[in-house]
């Protein structure tokens, strides 16, 4: 596809701001589903084994389009593979808490709904950018984010709704969730010259709108909100926990012991 | 696959006779569907020379079966005259379920696979109460099926139950 277009109009430090900003969509779906993927053998039911690959290899994909439009904006020959494999840590610019550890499936369960609504309404604004690229694979990833929100918010009810014991569960990952979910919204000069551009959707325009739809399933999950606080934050600059590294080391083992390799 | 064809003026002509090779080259996860009657084959562009570029459109961004069918697109058009066939990937328009031709549905529903129902415009984003769609079991026919998981064997299918003659079945799911 022809990108030339919507790259050559941009002036060079909003070409550097949105290379960022595509390195944060890819790198969010890229490491999210990297640890949904690891549920592959070891979800509790074959159909949630067959869901979390599909959504694990749906999220992949996505990561795949959006560092492969990274690196023909950045402009420096990396392909979506030289990004995926031969980055390190510190160059990954993922929401902190999508690398946490899969902990058990309630925590995962929660995770992946208050990513998926956050996904839903960015890819729905980013339909409208002014980058026709980016706004085609837009389109395309809202599609099937939307099973991604439905999947998980009714898994939501069903747990908070359940016995005891996933009820425990469910409202213990929700308040561990929550002081990392806030990342999501902290917007800094990336986001601001990006949507200055229309390239991409103002964080503040979408936080209402995962607000109310999360409100909503949490309130018929009969969970409780967590109260807002403290917002752990870091991993769009690069500052991550130390699960990252013990993941990535897994996921480029192969990639990066045979460079090149063609199979 | 059919026996190679004589070689065809340019133009229209040329075009179709490309379109009618792609006939042949079937998805490899659901191999009773063409790449046409799948809808992924979303032009034909011919060079001065008449070389084909085809443009193709994925089903779901990570569907595994992508690189295999653009091999399987150049091998079948070398082997029928359409030497250094090239093939284009486009994202936009986001391809569905609509573009599947009504003869791919049927041979779907032969093949024991339900084809996808007509897009819902579901308004909320996580209903309560899921309104079930009204799908026809491919075995019996009995529209008394439920859905057991949204994801199936591969991703654009939905594993199905038939309370009628209790069989599971796929759902090619709309999107």
């Amino acid at each position: 596809m022809s990108t030339d277009r919507g790259i050559d109009a941009l002036d060079e430090p909003t070409r550097a701001a949105f290379f960022q900003y595509l390195l944060r969509l890819g790198d969010d779906r890229l490491v999210l589903g990297h640890r949904t993927s690891e549920w592959c053998g070891h979800a509790p039911i074959l159909e949630e084994d067959i869901a979390l690959a599909n959504i694990a290899l749906d999220l992949i994909g996505q990561a795949n389009m959006l560092l492969e439009l990274a690196g023909e904006v950045e402009a420096k020959g990396r392909s979506e593979d030289a990004l995926a494999y031969f980055r390190d840590g510190i160059d990954f610019r993922n929401a902190l808490m999508l690398e946490l550890p899969r902990g058990d499936f309630a925590f995962t369960i929660v995770r992946q709904f208050l990513f998926s609504v956050f996904a839903f309404f960015q890819l729905e604004a980013l339909q409208r950018s002014a980058h026709p690229e980016l706004a085609g694979i837009a389109a395309k990833a809202l599609k099937e984010t939307r099973y991604h929100v439905r999947h998980a918010g009714e898994w939501v009810i069903k747990l908070g709704d359940g016995t005891d014991e996933s009820r425990r569960r469910a409202q213990t990952a929700l308040d561990d969730l929550w002081r990392y979910a806030g990342e999501l919204f902290l917007g800094d000069a990336v986001d601001d010259a990006v949507a200055a551009a229309g390239l991409g959707p103002a964080l503040a325009s979408i936080e209402p709108q995962w607000r109310a739809q999360v409100a909503d399933v949490i309130q018929r999950a009969t969970l409780t909100l967590p109260k807002d606080g403290y917002v752990q934050r870091g991993g769009r600059t690069g500052r991550h926990t130390e699960h990252l590294g013990h993941m990535l080391s897994e996921m480029q083992i192969v990639a990066r012991s045979h460079p090149g390799a063609q199979w | 696959m059919r026996a190679p064809t004589a070689p065809v003026p340019s133009g229209e002509r040329r075009r179709e006779a490309v379109l009618d090779v792609l006939r042949g080259v079937l998805d490899p996860e659901v191999p009773a569907l063409s790449v046409v009657d799948l809808g992924i084959v979303r032009d034909v562009e011919l060079d001065a020379i008449g070389t084909p570029t085809v443009v193709v459109t994925p089903t779901y961004s990570g569907c595994p079966a992508v690189k295999v069918i653009e091999e399987a697109i150049v091998a079948a058009l070398e082997l029928h005259g359409f030497a250094g066939a090239h093939v284009r990937t486009v994202y936009a328009p986001a391809w569905t379920t609509d573009w599947m031709s009504a003869e791919g549905r049927e041979k779907l529903r032969r093949y024991g696979i339900a084809p996808p129902t007509p897009r819902a415009a579901d308004s909320e984003l996580v209903p309560l109460l899921r309104r079930e769609p009204r799908v026809e079991c491919p075995f019996c026919g009995s529209t008394k099926t439920t859905t057991r998981s949204e994801f199936g064997s591969t991703a654009c299918k939905a594993l199905m139950y038939c309370d009628a003659c209790r069989q599971p079945f796929e759902l090619f799911k709309a999107i």
